[in-house]
């Protein structure tokens, strides 16, 4: 009787000294992970085989699995199932920006751009709506992307580019250029983009000059040619006195 | 001592013997293809994907060899007669099973060294061959652009996280060989103890939900909340070493959480051992 006694005991009584451990080990993976990978909504989202697979350890592999599935409905221009896919990966691994930034760039770009020349349907307005409807779907999933990885220069850097060439939005492209500057692993350009984009702003152009001036004073290597005509743009709309000017 | 060492030596050898190291061979074959097809995608996709399926193959497989190496270890002796041949020496039976144990935790240390050591190769490799392709593109583009994109690669390439990842996929791997061998000191079948242990690998990773709903959940039943309580209180949390998918996406794991890890992967390995010493040494053979 001991023999079997015994061992569950141990068993018992280990289990009641690791449960602190255990849970105190989990708030602080949240904490650093910030998802709850096991919530109710992922099964959903990802499927009966999917929801098993990411729960014993191999979230990373199906994640990527899926990834090349959404590289394969890109060649075939499948974009519905595109949208599926990337909503799956980046529901399994929303700590990875790289596949926020894939799901964006699909939208925002590819598939924008394939509603745009869609020849099946001839209305332009509809096209138009399409359009705008898949730049919206990009913007998202970099929103919800820099909402789980708040520091990734490259998704805020990505979110400008967006707002610049997508829905022609200079101020929160300006501001985004200015995220991605001040966190670690930014571009060098970074800064420089958010005072150019600044200088498209009606009303803002003072704040541009003197961030875009303050770059050209910190030297030769802040000199780039755009950087001298859009400095040189604003000293002509705001009256800048001709000795203050910068040389070309 | 010597004697335990020597039951861990003829254990390690035994198991090479049974070509467990082909598994190596799979692994090198499975990292170095994917290498090759992963070409066609952007540096970053290609590391993430590589690291992603290095790591995946090296838990899967260092599962795979402690459940089914660890499930064998005593039956075949006693098939053998190996057992009767070393008991009856001077051999207390704890020493017999450290040796063995020993012998396997060695087993599977040499295999996630190689894997780990062919993955960084690879990945150091590919680091290196796009750094000199980059540098070659680039070299009309200002300074600062080529410094961008060589630091982008090197981001993204070979880091200490690595060694981090390999370590903690050896201590779960540990942990289900220490539970396999205590399923075994009771199991009658070699099959038994694997279908026991399949079961509980699964269990093992929804463990922290099920202990999440006992301790705070109100509307439970007592039924369900008895359930939930012998989860949460047998069964390991294997979820909590699952840490790997943060050092890929370059999460930095905090060297505390890291050490918290080990010791409770180590109290696992030493509880799980102590239980099947236990039902080992009352065992009739």
């Amino acid at each position: 009787m001991n023999r079997v006694l015994f061992p569950i005991a141990l068993l018992l009584a280990f289990g009641v000294m690791k449960l602190p451990a255990e849970r105190a080990l989990a708030a602080q993976r949240r904490q650093m992970d910030a998802t709850e990978i096991a919530g109710p909504g992922l099964r959903g989202r990802v499927g009966q085989l999917g929801f098993t697979a990411a729960l014993s350890g191999f979230r990373a592999v199906v994640a990527d699995y899926l990834f090349i599935q959404a590289h394969v409905a890109w060649e075939r221009t499948e974009w519905g199932r595109l949208l599926f896919l990337f909503r799956q990966v980046t529901t399994l691994q929303p700590h990875v920006p790289l596949f926020w930034e894939m799901g964006a760039w699909h939208m925002a770009w590819n598939a924008s751009a394939a509603a745009m020349s869609d020849a099946s349907q001839p209305r332009a307005a509809l096209r138009v709506k399409a359009q705008r409807e898949y730049f919206a779907l990009g913007k998202d999933f970099l929103e919800r992307g820099v909402q789980n990885n708040p520091d990734s220069a490259e998704l805020w850097e990505a979110l400008a580019r967006l707002y610049h060439d997508k829905l022609n939005d200079h101020e929160h492209a300006s501001e985004c250029y200015a995220k991605a500057a001040s966190l670690p692993g930014a571009h060098s350009y970074d800064r420089r983009f958010s005072a150019y984009e600044l200088s498209y702003c009606e009303g803002r152009e003072r704040d541009a000059y003197e961030k875009l001036r303050a770059l050209y004073d910190e030297g030769a290597k802040g000199r780039p040619p755009t950087l001298i005509r859009r400095l040189m743009f604003l000293e002509e709309k705001l009256g800048v006195p001709p000795e203050q000017r910068v040389s070309d | 001592m010597s004697r335990i060492i020597a039951i861990a030596s003829n254990t390690f050898t035994g198991l090479t013997r049974q070509k467990v190291f082909y598994i190596l061979l799979i692994f090198a074959i499975a990292l170095i293809a994917s290498s090759i097809f992963l070409a066609r995608f952007s540096f970053q996709q290609e590391f993430q994907i590589l690291k992603d399926v290095s790591f995946g193959t090296m838990s899967i497989f260092s599962s795979l060899l402690a459940i089914v190496a660890t499930a064998g270890l005593i039956a075949q002796d006693v098939e053998d007669r190996t057992v009767y041949t070393i008991l009856a020496k001077p051999v207390p039976r704890f020493e017999y099973l450290l040796g063995k144990f020993l012998g396997l935790l060695a087993l599977l240390a040499v295999s996630l060294i190689v894997m780990g050591a062919l993955f960084a190769i690879v990945l150091y490799a590919r680091e290196q061959v796009l750094l000199g392709e980059t540098a070659r593109r680039m070299n009309t583009a200002p300074r600062e652009l080529v410094d961008d994109a060589l630091n982008q690669i090197r981001a993204a390439g070979l880091s200490s996280g690595v060694l981090l990842g390999v370590i903690v996929i050896f201590i779960k791997a540990a942990l289900l060989a220490a539970l396999t061998l205590f399923v075994s000191t009771f199991a009658t079948t070699n099959i038994f103890t694997i279908a026991v242990m399949i079961a509980i690998y699964f269990i093992g990773h929804l463990e922290s939900v099920a202990r999440e709903y006992w301790l705070t959940q109100q509307t439970t039943g007592w039924f369900a909340k008895t359930f939930l309580a012998i989860v949460a209180l047998i069964f390991p949390d294997l979820q909590a070493f699952n840490v790997v998918d943060a050092v890929v996406a370059g999460v930095a794991v905090p060297m505390v959480l890291f050490a918290k890890l080990s010791v409770l992967g180590i109290f696992y390995v030493a509880i799980y051992w102590l239980a099947a010493t236990f039902v080992f040494c009352g065992k009739e053979l």
